[in-house]
């Protein structure tokens, strides 16, 4: 049973591109949409952003580290997510076990509750192992971040993980035991047919589950990280607004959302093969 | 210093009990929100594909929305306004304002959020169903109702099932988020005993195993369900 | 099939249950979610105790009002009173001009000093100077929050939801010091993690623009009544020994402050 949601349902489409203008605006959807104008035309007027200018700047570093944090962790995290997936369908036992619980941990647990693990779990640790301060690492481990890009990253890399686990299992035998028969090594067999196979196979998850790493990223602002979420986080305990900071909140991440799944459209169009 | 079993006792002063106790509410929430939004996710579903053009186009920002936009923000919004415009409504129909319960206001929360992925989950399910089967029901001149009730969902649920013990796990670990806007569930309870004894990595582990139980026991449970559910229908 | 739908009818019974179950309406007293010693924090038993706990209790029973403990978290405590969450706030919030554009106060009923602490052996002093390139860790949307901001403009700010947070970061050497209320301070460097590692390093500068006259109940605008009452109450409890009685067990000088 995997847990991770199939790609439509986790990622919302846009219009595609086939629907012509035409079709796309029927009447009562002009109605609807002038409606919708009309709604945020009345929350421009009537709620309060006289905050937004003093903000912007911060609103706009939250923005940038939300982004790199999900750039970074997703690809580091897709990194670690082939070896794992790949060890539950080939490896050994002793690597295909410990692959296999390590995903049943990540996706069995809340993500919350592993950041805090992470950050609060070892901080507790620190004062105990003194060597710890002494050592070159130490300037990074005293900051937040790399708990927050750890915690994010071993997350995506856990239900990516079980993806590409479906992944290369479902390459097809016929193709794997010819390119076998070709006289292929091991390690040939892997760079030419199963990662290539697999990766188009996995392509399309691919959008769902950075959009869900997109929407986790808010929880790393609970370990002092300010990102999006902890800048609003701090304009509404600043001015004790409460509705219009979230709301514009949901907004940006509503436009990030759109503009991740029309970047994977793209990718997806160039590594696909033309249909035949 | 007490020691590790020592901090995890049932009775105080460990805290094992208040961990229990959090990780009841953490299943009443989850229960009652998936529920919940299982009936928003079937309203969802039959307005999707039988409603009029706005219906569907209102449901659509609906489920988009929802899908885009953090959980951890939705909760936040929710949480704040739900209340607000509960009360809002009430005083519309005349009633006075009621207290919303933290538990209350919880499961609204994650019934708004997991309605949307049920909606797409039980649209996909119903659409699975083959039109010869309700084409029959309505030659025999079942009422909808009857119709619903007796071809559409039994037929669609072993299609809808995957999809909803997905979305079952996922309520399971959202209802942690609730920790952020202070309901009393497993997390919090769990970093409030940590911050209190300062025994961190003890009790984080120990909520981690209780919610690993949750997701294994409720997939063994699932997996059983999917068999019974899918006797007689063609392998495959 | 019947099991489907006799678990969606239980569902939807608890949940009414959970709605209408909270509507017997005693005065709701908010404090923080997140422990804060010795004001209030839950033991292990899941009740909540502590000097403002106890304060808050005898303030209600002075005057006769039901009142019910109820945990919210800081960072929407006052949302949670604007949209009737909540009743009360009694979460050691300090009356400052910001917040009295939000939300009304009663009396003050403490007042301490704003201290820092830091490493022991550090040598750090609580001036800007002293701060500037330090990293401070102080509870968001504190009136230390916006201290540290307005007189430490060259020191980074590190903010917690809770100040147990920000101490754990301090024991582990992640922030340079913290700024809070000295009696949460004094607490801390009595614990065993406090002591070990850390010690106060003075007092800040007063600044009553920013600091405030002292912590009172936070209430809804316009509940004059309710206010009276409080005012009452903490005058009555100050008068008849009560207020000492509580604070002896917590704290060995006058927490009310000049």
């Amino acid at each position: 049973m995997s847990d991770a949601l199939p790609e439509e349902i986790a990622a919302p489409h846009l219009p595609s591109a086939s629907t012509t203008r035409s079709e796309f605006l029927k009447p009562h959807r002009i109605v609807l949409a002038l409606i919708g104008v009309g709604l945020i035309v009345a929350a421009a007027m009537t709620l309060r952003w006289d905050w937004l200018p003093k903000y912007g700047d911060l609103i706009l570093a939250g923005l940038w580290m939300t982004v790199l944090l999900l750039v970074v962790t997703s690809i580091l995290g897709f990194l670690i997510a082939v070896p794992v997936g790949l060890a539950q369908v080939t490896g050994p036992r002793i690597f295909a076990w410990p692959a296999a619980t390590f995903c049943t941990i990540i996706r069995g647990t809340p993500l919350l509750l592993q950041i805090w693990l992470l950050y609060y779990g070892l901080g507790s640790l620190f004062p105990f192992i003194p060597e710890i301060r002494q050592s070159f690492l130490w300037p990074y481990l005293r900051q937040a971040w790399p708990y927050g890009v750890l915690a994010l990253t071993l997350s995506y890399a856990g239900y990516e993980g079980e993806v590409m686990r479906g992944a290369f299992a479902g390459v097809p035998k016929g193709e794997i035991e010819a390119a076998r028969a070709f006289g292929m090594g091991r390690f040939t067999l892997l760079r030419r047919i199963w990662l290539p196979r697999a990766f188009q196979r996995v392509l399309p998850t691919l959008v769902g589950e950075t959009v869900l790493q997109l929407k986790s990223t808010p929880l790393v602002a609970t370990i002092t990280i300010s990102e999006l979420y902890a800048v609003f986080a701090r304009v509404r305990q600043d001015t004790y607004i409460v509705y219009e900071p979230l709301l514009l909140l949901a907004l940006m991440y509503l436009v990030l959302t759109a503009i991740l799944v029309y970047l994977f459209r793209l990718l997806e169009n160039r590594l696909t093969p033309k249909s035949r | 210093m007490p020691s590790g079993l020592d901090l995890l006792a049932l009775s105080p002063p460990g805290w094992g009990g208040v961990l229990l106790a959090g990780f009841w509410n953490s299943i009443q929430v989850a229960v009652g929100g998936f529920g919940f939004g299982l009936l928003i996710g079937m309203a969802g579903a039959c307005g999707k594909l039988y409603g009029g053009p706005v219906t569907k186009d209102l449901l659509a920002v609906y489920t988009t929305l929802v899908r885009a936009v953090p959980e951890l923000v939705l909760i936040v919004l929710l949480y704040f306004a739900g209340a607000d415009l509960l009360n809002l409504a009430l005083s519309v129909v005349g009633l006075g304002p009621v207290n919303v319960s933290a538990l209350g206001a919880g499961i609204f929360v994650i019934a708004v959020v997991q309605g949307a992925y049920a909606t797409e989950v039980l649209r996909g399910a119903i659409q699975a169903i083959p039109t010869g089967q309700i084409e029959a029901a309505r030659a025999y001149g079942m009422e909808p109702f009857l119709m619903f009730r007796r071809i559409i969902l039994p037929a669609m649920l072993p299609h809808a099932l995957p999809g909803l013990s997905n979305l079952w796990l996922i309520t399971t670990k959202d209802t942690a988020l609730l920790a952020v806007v202070g309901f009393a569930e497993l997390t919090l309870v769990t970093r409030q005993a940590a911050g209190a004894t300062k025994h961190y990595f003890i009790f984080f582990c120990a909520a981690g195993v209780l919610y690993l139980a949750l997701t294994l026991t409720s997939n063994l449970l699932l997996r059983r369900f999917e068999l019974r559910l899918r006797r007689g229908m063609p392998a495959g | 099939m019947k099991t489907l739908i006799s678990t969606l009818g239980l569902a939807v019974g608890m949940t009414i249950a959970a709605l209408g179950g909270a509507n017997a309406d005693p005065l709701r007293v908010a404090v923080a979610a997140e422990p804060y010693p010795p004001f209030a924090s839950p033991d292990a038993s899941g009740n909540w105790t502590g000097w403002e706990v106890d304060l808050a209790k005898a303030v209600c029973k002075a005057e006769k009002l039901d009142c019910v403990i109820t945990p919210v978290a800081w960072d929407g405590i006052i949302p949670a009173l604007t949209s009737n969450k909540i009743d009360v706030i009694a979460a050691s919030m300090s009356i400052t001009p910001e917040r009295e554009k939000t939300i009304d106060f009663s009396d003050k009923y403490y007042n301490t000093p704003t201290a820092i602490v830091a490493a022991k052996g550090s040598g750090y002093k609580p001036t800007p100077e002293g701060m500037s390139g330090k990293i401070i860790g102080v509870q968001v949307s504190t009136i230390h929050e916006d201290y540290v901001r307005k007189h430490f403009p060259d020191a980074e700010v590190r903010t917690y939801q809770t100040q147990d947070e920000a101490n754990q970061d301090l024991v582990a050497g992640r922030i340079d010091a913290t700024q809070a209320d000295k009696i949460a301070l004094d607490a801390f460097l009595e614990s065993a993690d406090g002591s070990a590692c850390c010690e106060s390093i003075g007092e800040v500068a007063p600044d009553v623009e920013v600091l405030g006259p002292g912590v009172g109940f936070g209430l809804r605008k316009g509940e004059d009544d309710l206010k009276a009452k409080l005012n009452a109450g903490i005058k009555a409890i100050r008068e008849d020994g009560t207020y000492e009685a509580i604070s002896k067990p917590y704290f060995n000088f006058d927490i009310y402050g000049g």
